[in-house]
């Protein structure tokens, strides 16, 4: 795998007309063949970078680099590497499914490849309805459509904007489906979802975003170790004025109020040291009302940063 | 030069054509039959000649640009203004493609419907009256720029529209009367001197001159000025549609 990123972001702003600031100097470079998951709430600007890089909005200030390709200088060469697949269902209501692929693969400056058209609707269960015109179909069934707009020219790096938002299970198995296989082809792939546990399964990365701003980028196994992390709560009897010194070597936290006392562990380890935190509790006379142990999921993990200092 | 995306666009405009192709051509069809029955056969009658042409013959050339006219601006419009209202414009948009590109596409695709309408009008035409044109070769030409030229006007105001009611707005408000006081059913020198003036600030005017130019032979205004006019509008046309792509405006956030 080569260092270089194949698609680098720098200095990404925008503003609207509106005024509306939707993005803040954003700096992200994707690694080539990764898949790169772009979290955030309603908002926060994840379509707008997608559409700066795919060339649908222009970028206020900043430069996108896309294999190499500068996406406004070079952006015949760039556009072309790139394939998008939409939030919202827009197609071609008239069209058939065949003649809208064939459409996309012209549009994108490739010579007609029937077979690869063929291929790649076979792939996404839309061959036998290929004659049908594309008014008629499901959501889902122009969901997959779309999906085969984007890949009817072949890009290296393919963007799903929030994919499996309002998808059935089945084609949410299929298109998860699609993602390996495309990544094992060495396709990168960068989504932008809800549905946190989709970029838990699915991404080799994960960025978070936050009104405009990019405030986390990290390998989804480093995350996972904070999710990994476990609390134990204990309501004191007695409120504490200080943790005692003998329990100072424990990852304990006093609460201001002094009667919680909070200990942190390691799910993924053997030992919880949870037996001998509660003998050491007793053996100081330490007594509590109450326990409850908590998790912190991504979604927890998600949720405090997106929240952060608003 | 992206040759395979003006193909596809060419094609799938084409196909929008022949997908309606009954609805758009029969209504401009008739609508002439008409004019020709009420005008030419009804009143010629009692007009007899202008400028030593039979009245039926005389109106022919208009009547042939009204639907030219009418049908280039409407169906260029509608061609781009329906991705956007659809949203499906954001493939064009984040495609490998050109304004130049995409112009040849979407305008190729609506001129070459225009011409289709113009031909079957001037077979229209030949049922109600043996006309005989003068100069052909300028009759084509005239043809081909007035589709050109217009389908590219049309892509402008579908660029521009951002509503349905928009989109016919120019074609209700502004094409209608100057087609109707652009000297297709009269010859401007049949006006009242101030109105002649006034006539001369018509570019329609300039365009049915040009035409009847080429099928009898007399103009209302020099044949010269006439085809400088619709090379002057193609040029204005082209150069407000680079800037639309250059800019972004209406397209591009």
């Amino acid at each position: 795998m080569s260092s270089e990123p194949i698609v680098s972001i720098q200095g990404i702003s925008k503003t609207y007309a509106s005024g509306l600031q939707a993005l803040k100097k954003v700096d992200l470079d994707i690694r080539r063949g990764e898949i790169f998951a772009l979290l955030g709430p309603n908002g926060a600007g994840k379509t707008t970078l997608i559409s700066i890089v795919c060339g649908i909005v222009n970028a206020t200030t900043g430069v996108v680099v896309a294999d190499g390709h500068d996406i406004v200088r070079d952006y015949r060469a760039a556009r072309a590497k790139i394939g998008l697949v939409p939030q919202e269902l827009h197609t071609d209501a008239f069209e058939s499914v065949i003649a809208t692929v064939t459409f996309s693969r012209g549009l994108f400056g490739l010579a007609p490849n029937p077979a690869h058209v063929e291929k790649v609707l076979r792939d996404l269960s839309l061959w036998e309805k290929r004659d049908s015109k594309v008014m008629t179909l499901s959501g889902g069934m122009k969901r997959r459509v779309l999906i085969a707009k984007a890949l009817a020219h072949e890009p290296r790096i393919l963007f799903l904007d929030e994919p499996t938002a309002g998808v059935d299970v089945e084609l949410r198995h299929d298109m998860w489906q699609m993602v390996r296989r495309l990544r094992e082809n060495g396709t990168t792939i960068i989504l932008t979802t809800h549905y946190i546990e989709e970029a838990e399964d699915m991404a080799d990365r994960i960025g978070v975003i936050r009104k405009g701003e990019l405030i986390l980028v990290e390998d989804k196994a480093a995350l996972m170790k904070k999710l990994g992390k476990k609390q134990l709560s204990l309501s004191l009897q007695t409120p504490l004025q200080q943790i005692p010194a003998e329990l100072a070597a424990l990852p304990l936290e006093l609460s201001a109020s002094g009667d919680t006392l909070t200990y942190t562990f390691d799910t993924q380890t053997d030992e919880t040291g949870i037996a001998e935190l509660l003998r050491c509790l007793g053996a100081h006379g330490i007594d509590f009302k109450d326990l409850h142990s908590s998790q912190s999921s991504l979604e927890d993990i998600f949720v405090s940063l997106v929240r952060g200092a608003a | 030069m992206n040759l395979y995306a003006i193909r596809a666009i060419y094609k799938f405009e084409m196909a929008r054509t022949f997908r309606t192709l009954l609805e758009s051509l029969l209504s401009p069809v008739l609508s002439t039959s008409l004019y020709f029955i009420v005008f030419g056969a009804a009143i010629g009658a009692r007009v007899g000649s202008v400028d030593g042409v039979d009245y039926a013959a005389f109106i022919i050339p208009g009547l042939l640009m009204l639907p030219l006219l009418n049908e280039s601006i409407s169906n260029a419009a509608f061609g781009i203004y329906m991705p956007k209202w659809a949203g499906t414009i954001f493939e064009l948009l984040s495609a490998p493609v050109s304004a130049f590109e995409a112009v040849i596409g979407y305008v190729g695709a609506a001129a070459t419907k225009s011409l289709m309408l113009g031909t079957l009008i001037l077979i229209t035409a030949r049922c109600f009256v043996p006309y005989h044109i003068e100069h052909p070769f300028w009759m084509a030409a005239f043809l081909v720029l007035t589709a050109l030229s217009f389908s590219l006007f049309g892509f402008i105001i579908g660029l521009w529209a951002d509503s349905f009611q928009r989109l016919q707005v120019v074609p209700m408000l502004i094409m209608t009367p100057l087609t109707f006081l652009g000297g297709a059913f009269y010859s401007i020198t049949m006006l009242p001197p101030l109105w002649q003036k006034i006539s001369l600030f018509n570019p329609i005017v300039y365009l049915i001159s040009g035409m009847r130019w080429s099928f009898y032979g007399k103009a209302d205004v020099d044949v010269a000025i006439s085809l400088a006019a619709i090379l002057g509008f193609l040029a204005l046309c082209l150069g407000i549609v680079w800037w639309i792509f250059r800019t972004g405006y209406k397209l591009r956030n």
